[in-house]
């Protein structure tokens, strides 16, 4: 509670909560409060600017933008949580194996995280795209791969430092597996930077899946994200700035409010972490 | 240091060379190949262009193959889309680009990161040190096609000051290499303000105070050098940074460099560009986290003595 309390003096942080829980809900509820379907075409009314029917416009098939921002959330937002945990999951085993076992399943290890790092992020989540496809689970896949290492670089390091603590040498002593030493006794310590990583690493996927959609080489239709619809709008951007502008705009609020979210749990959680953004 | 240096080297050259094998095969199995058109070719020709590109012969001989050919002559073979091109031909012609893109990006980021960090590090918890860090964390939540639009509309298409597109003369550049710059620009002032208020609660700053300099002496002048070396020390992956930025700068703006041609030989399957590119990217990151790293251990007597 006392910890509730020090996070809602973090004004940005708290309004950033607020605002994702908003956003995630109308994505959720986007069939339910949106008059119009995403795919819903109209012809009569291609390319129109806001208006009160229309709060975001319409694009060259004359489909609403504002339904398309909602449904185009709900891939951008998935993508972004389901990337972040399949890439907690893999470095966090990836990290709590190497960091235990030491030796050469260490060095083993690490020299495949260091092969990850050297590529360009963004270069081989579209290397990995050609092998996996441009479905919902090959942009998931290419982009939980590309970005795991961080977080098995982080654990390694963290439970390093922690088999040298007496709680873990006492467990050790009193005859208590190495799987239950980690799992039960270690790791439960690290949820605060595990938690705060999380919330840095959704930004960076949906960050990194609109790119690849910007780019024509996400997700295909009919699936569409923030980045397609950017992609799209882009290509009108001269004429019909809005379709730029209001999918462009949507991400950056929410990029914020990931980062500001982030700021201010890594002040409660994890107050020595010196750790900026998502990189 | 000569003999650090040197094994940091010699330490790079098998992960460049894990990194060429892996793309090779991920490439190549899978579906798809750069000869795959919507008309479809007779079988002679295919079978002839199959064979210009070795592709008719087993898996592993065509990656001896193309070892042989990148190792021993430094030859990366012809592109299979633009055919009569030497990938190394198509390379020398777009890594100035993209290097010149990408430098001027960097030097506008650190130009206007570090003093923005110390700024707010200075003045820390004031109005000006939440205004900085506002504008640090917009540059890395904005995206930059959003940011690029917005540039285009109202410098090229509103005031018609700066060309919106291409690569040509200086003027078509300042709206890419601020795009670019943004993102690591945030990164630099939020370390250099981290890095600067540890620095100001170190005994040789009290020391400096103590002896009656001014704050800002005691900041510009004997803090400033020792928060620069963590900035320093992520040059390296802001470069790789800067790299994958590009990708997306390069297609907003038509600009001709490396990115470009990397996006379309990923969708035009073709393979000895694609494998060119990606090397030269490898290399050019590995190349720069050395440059950083020794750079660290020369600004950094520590780090040097610590790994030797």
């Amino acid at each position: 509670m006392k910890k509730f309390k020090k996070f809602l003096k973090h004004r940005l942080a708290t309004i950033s909560l607020v605002f994702l829980i908003l956003i995630s809900s109308m994505a959720a509820l986007a069939p339910v409060i949106t008059k119009y379907s995403y795919e819903e075409q109209n012809i009569h009314q291609k390319l129109e600017t806001p208006s009160g029917d229309h709060w975001m416009g319409t694009d060259s098939l004359g489909r609403d933008t504002y339904s398309r921002i909602l449904y185009g959330a709900r891939m951008s937002l998935a993508v972004g949580v389901l990337t972040a945990l399949f890439a907690l999951t893999l470095g966090t085993l990836t990290g709590a194996v190497a960091g235990y076992r030491g030796g050469w399943v260490d060095h083993l290890l690490m020299r495949v995280v260091d092969l990850v790092t050297i590529f360009p992020s963004l270069l081989l989540a579209i290397l990995l795209t050609v092998y996996l496809g441009r479905g919902f689970v090959g942009i998931l896949l290419a982009l939980g791969i590309t970005a795991w290492v961080t977080q098995a670089r982080l654990v390694r390091n963290q439970i390093i430092q922690a088999k040298e603590m007496a709680y873990v040498e006492s467990a050790r002593a009193i005859g208590v597996s190495s799987f239950f030493v980690v799992a039960r006794h270690i790791l439960p310590n690290l949820w605060g930077p595990i938690i705060v990583s999380l919330t840095f690493q959704i930004p960076t996927n949906i960050m990194a899946e609109s790119f690849l959609s910007f780019l024509g080489l996400g997700l295909q239709p009919p699936y569409s994200s923030w980045g397609t619809l950017a992609s799209e709008g882009f290509r009108a951007m001269r004429s019909y700035p809005h379709l730029i502008i209001f999918p462009g705009t949507v991400l950056f609020i929410t990029m914020l409010a990931f980062n500001y979210l982030g700021d201010g749990l890594r002040d409660l959680l994890d107050p020595r972490s010196k750790r900026d953004f998502a990189n | 240091m000569i003999n650090y240096a040197f094994r940091r080297i010699l330490s790079a050259i098998p992960t460049l060379f894990l990194l060429a094998t892996l793309v090779f095969f991920l490439l190549r199995l899978a579906p798809g190949g750069p000869f795959d058109t919507d008309r479809v070719n007779p079988p002679e020709v295919q079978a002839n262009l199959e064979k210009q590109f070795d592709l008719d012969k087993p898996l592993p001989q065509q990656y001896a193959n193309w070892m042989k050919s990148v190792v021993f002559h430094g030859d990366f073979k012809n592109s299979m889309i633009y055919t009569d091109t030497p990938v190394t031909e198509m390379i020398r012609d777009s890594l100035p680009v993209s290097l010149a893109l990408g430098g001027l990006a960097l030097v506008l980021s650190i130009l206007i990161g570090v003093p923005l960090g110390c700024i707010s590090a200075w003045k820390q918890n004031t109005w000006m040190d939440s205004s900085a860090m506002f504008i640090a964390v917009s540059g890395v939540s904005i995206p930059s096609y959003l940011l690029a639009s917005i540039l285009v509309l109202v410098f090229s298409l509103g005031l018609q000051w700066l060309p919106p597109a291409l690569w040509e003369g200086p003027s078509s550049a300042v709206l890419p290499v601020i795009t670019l710059a943004l993102r690591p620009m945030a990164i630099v002032a939020r370390l250099t303000r981290a890095s600067m208020i540890e620095a100001l609660t170190s005994d040789y700053v009290r020391t400096a105070y103590s002896k009656g300099l001014t704050s800002r002496v005691v900041i510009f002048k004997h803090a400033l050098k020792n928060s620069l070396i963590p900035v320093l020390a992520i040059m390296g992956p802001m470069v790789a940074n800067l790299v994958t930025g590009s990708f997306i700068v390069e297609n907003i703006f038509q600009i001709p460099g490396l990115g470009k041609h990397f996006v379309g030989a990923i969708l035009n399957r073709d393979f000895n560009l694609a494998m060119g590119v990606t090397l030269i990217f490898g290399l050019f990151v590995v190349i720069c986290t050395l440059v950083t790293d020794l750079a660290s251990a020369w600004a950094d007597p520590r780090i040097r003595l610590g790994e030797d």
